[in-house]
């Protein structure tokens, strides 16, 4: 019927033109056949009647051509018409879908906010509120169809990639696609610093009082950084847009496209994977049944903190499985909260000690012994045979026959790279280490790279690898987005990490630090600056892996800070340290040559350990190397 | 007085302060400062901004990247007598900025975004004001950009 419509009022004025040039021109030829005869009727009176045959034909000529040509306007106008149309009824019903998600659910301000710009995805119940990016205009679309640098997951590694892409190239336009309700938060402080803060409401706000008495929040940034997803395209000089609640569940390499699970797609030119990983259960635990489960934390994500939080407050025991940096910075911040919340607090795993698969014995001993003292009940060769929910207690019973009764379970047994898109995308998963197989440059194929938990990357230092380290994700993020700028440059800085237990004993370290190599430690008394504290004074920033740029960034102000906090700062807390481990360096060695490093209490050394890693030298006496450290000195 | 003790693969030595006073005759390599690998600091060895410096936070990552990026290159650039005096209408727009985003740029800290991204002396006009703060806060002047320097390394 609108074609009917559309084609009449098209064609009326067409016609009256038409109209008016035919009988124009039919005046026309009427008046000269009629003057021809009464010249022709003279001069040949052997003449046509009419005047000419070919003027005839002629005539029709024009008019057909006239016709066909009208026609062929009206078609193409008609289809353009059709076509603003459909868009224009797309628009709308797209604008009353989205109309349509918030009014169900006004009361949860979290939903509603998500479906409307995807940016403020913070806390529902968010105390300090935090302002909202303007309305959305209802006639763009929620997300654009295209994106030019596509970031799939909202961690670590994809705000670092986003944050390097925005700084080579002006203007870019960048798109997080995330699983998450949340905006990129960083993950330390989750099993850390949030424990330790005096705030009733850390569990909403996520703000954290570092050492020194300064607050930050583990966002990355504020949500006024970002801009709308919908917004994307046009903005001015572009920017970093984060869709939340998203999953990427297929993606086409050929088409450079990717599906979300609600079918919508998006195009990229340049994509990222950054998906991280998941962690991992123990099997007994998946069989053990509902209750069991329901009682169990994989501990990974803010709402895994909060959960956990809530449990700490409420309940009378809470079983930590797994010894590694995860499972002993939970027990060690839930320890300290033992004495004041009568919470039972018990570690578990099959290793000798506490972080029994990095440090080397003697450490991992003495590890164990610290943690002992900050309140939890380790039990070390524990594995666990089975789990069951009797007497409304978890039992975990391990196969020499111990058996502990226990509120919670918290499992910090590993994480599972996320590949999920591997099979789709037909990339390559790493049989060894896990996650997809990139080259030195963090490429999987043409305009893909992936970063982060999920990347097993070749370091043309050390070999293949898989790294699960905040700063790791930091440093590989960066890298992909520089490469993603058309860097071309390899995995070259090698990442660090640390692990703090407690304020009075750290540790930093550099590289492959596996306890199955050969290692050779150099120790000596440790100082009361020695300490995570006082270095967090120092720095100003309790995320250790800042303490080098922070340093770089202020050197003028980071020496009137040092003169500041030592003189003036609070008296030095009294070190614990009557063993001979108080501070110093353990050296891995691989084939004679030094692949990773440990620093002991040793602080804001990171670069020369960075230095002799990067040599790759075979070094006769390590006691030498360790003197280029300086741990006598502050 | 040093002394050694080994643990099944593992070795431990014991150093006093006196035993690690001498230099250590450890062998480094040489750094090559062409290293094209190499993460540089704020200045690449051709001379220009690196404005991927973990130590600009996220100054030119953010809202107001733009006019950041154009205001510090006017002031890296500038050949003048007073250094970036040229440039007062790119750090007024770049001010002008950094107001409408109060959360990413408090206040006292506008114009110290450009300080603690250069490693030479601040621009005349901004940070007239913040050289008197500078000294009494200077954990504040690097921590309030702590939050877009989070993913700085």
């Amino acid at each position: 019927m609108f074609n009917c419509r559309t084609a009449w009022n098209k064609l009326a004025p067409l016609a009256r033109a038409s109209s008016t040039v035919c009988r124009q021109s039919g005046k026309r030829e009427v008046s000269r056949h009629v003057r021809r005869p009464l010249f022709a009727r003279r001069a040949q009176m052997s003449s046509r009647a009419t005047g000419g045959g070919g003027e005839d034909k002629f005539y029709v000529l024009l008019v057909g051509a006239a016709c066909a040509a009208g026609g062929v306007y009206v078609y193409y106008t008609v289809s353009g018409d059709k076509a603003r149309y459909d868009e224009r009824l797309a628009q709308i019903s797209r604008r009353q879908h989205r109309q349509a998600e918030p009014s169900p659910a006004p009361t949860q301000a979290q939903q509603e906010v998500a479906a409307d710009t995807a940016l403020e995805s913070t806390k529902a119940s968010e105390p300090a509120p935090v302002s909202a990016p303007g309305p959305v205009d209802p006639a763009l679309p929620e997300f654009p169809g295209h994106a030019p640098y596509l970031l799939i997951g909202g961690g670590t590694a994809s705000f670092a990639a986003a944050r390097s892409i925005r700084a080579r190239d002006p203007g870019a336009r960048v798109l997080i696609v995330t699983e998450e309700a949340d905006l990129p938060y960083m993950r330390p402080p989750l099993s850390k610093e949030l424990w330790f803060s005096d705030d009733p409401s850390v569990t909403e706000t996520l703000r954290f009082k570092q050492w020194n008495g300064k607050e930050r929040s583990i966002y990355f940034q504020p949500p006024s950084f970002y801009v709308s997803p919908s917004t994307l395209e046009t903005v001015e000089n572009g920017g970093v847009a984060v869709l939340t609640n998203r999953k990427v569940v297929h993606m086409d390499v050929r088409g450079s496209r990717v599906k979300l699970s609600d079918g919508a797609e998006i195009s990229y030119d340049k994509c990222l994977i950054a998906t991280g990983g998941v962690p991992r259960n123990l099997q007994v635990i998946e069989r053990a049944g509902e209750e069991v489960k329901r009682r169990t934390t994989l501990f990974r994500k803010i709402e895994d903190f909060r959960a956990l939080e809530k449990a700490s407050r409420e309940l009378k025991s809470v079983t930590v499985i797994g010894g590694g940096f995860l499972g002993s910075e939970l027990a060690c911040a839930l320890g300290r909260r033992s004495t004041d919340l009568g919470l039972e607090v018990v570690q578990m795993f099959p290793e000798k000690g506490n972080m029994g698969k990095v440090l080397p014995e003697y450490l991992s001993n003495w590890t164990t012994e610290k943690v002992k003292k900050e309140g939890v009940t380790v039990l070390t060769d524990a594995v666990v045979k089975r789990v069951s929910f009797e007497d409304d207690k978890v039992q975990i019973k391990l196969k020499d026959g111990r058996v502990v009764k226990t509120d919670h379970i918290v499992a910090a047994v590993g994480l599972e790279p996320n590949v999920a898109l591997a099979r789709s995308a037909g990339l390559e998963v790493d049989s060894d280490f896990g996650g997809y197989r990139v080259n030195a440059e963090l490429q999987a194929r043409s305009n893909i790279w992936v970063a982060g938990d999920a990347a097993c990357f070749y370091d043309i230092k050390l070999g293949r690898r898989r790294v699960e380290h905040h700063d790791h994700a930091v440093v590989s993020g960066r890298l992909a987005g520089e490469n993603m700028t058309g860097a071309h440059k390899p995995y070259w800085h090698q990442s660090m990490f640390w692990s703090d237990l407690g304020p009075d004993v750290g540790y930093e370290a550099i590289g492959i630090v596996d306890s199955s190599l050969p290692t050779v430690g150099v120790f000596t008394k440790a100082t009361a600056k020695d300490t995570p504290r006082a270095v967090t004074e120092l720095s100003g920033t309790g995320i250790r892996s800042e303490s080098e740029t922070e340093a770089v960034a202020g050197v003028v102000a980071g020496a009137v800070a040092g003169a500041v906090s030592v003189s003036a700062g609070a008296p030095a807390p009294p070190t614990q340290q009557e063993e001979n481990y108080g501070k110093g360096v353990i050296f891995y060695l691989r084939d004679k040559v030094v692949v990773g490093i440990v620093l002991w209490n040793v602080f804001n050394r990171m670069p020369i350990a960075r230095k002799i890693i990067k040599d790759g030298e075979e070094h006769v006496d390590l006691n030498e190397v360790a003197k280029l450290f300086n741990i006598h000195e502050d | 007085m040093s002394y050694c003790k080994q643990e099944g693969k593992d070795r431990i030595i014991f150093v006093t302060k006196e035993d690690h006073e001498a230099p250590s005759n450890a062998e480094l390599v040489e750094d090559d400062p062409n290293d094209p690998y190499e993460d540089h600091g704020l200045i690449l060895p051709n001379g220009d901004i690196n404005w991927n410096c973990p130590c600009l936070g996220g100054m030119a990552s953010g809202p107001c990247g733009q006019q950041f990026k154009e205001a510090f290159s006017c002031f890296h650039y500038s050949t003048e007598e007073v250094k970036g005096s040229e440039c007062i209408e790119h750090f007024r727009n770049m001010q002008e900025c950094m107001q409408k985003y109060p959360e990413l740029y408090p206040q006292e800290d506008e114009s110290d975004g450009a300080t603690s991204g250069g490693a030479d002396t601040a621009p005349a006009e901004p940070t007239g004001t913040d050289e008197a703060s500078a000294p009494t806060s200077p954990t504040g002047d690097v921590t309030t950009t702590g939050t877009e320097s989070a993913a700085a390394s």
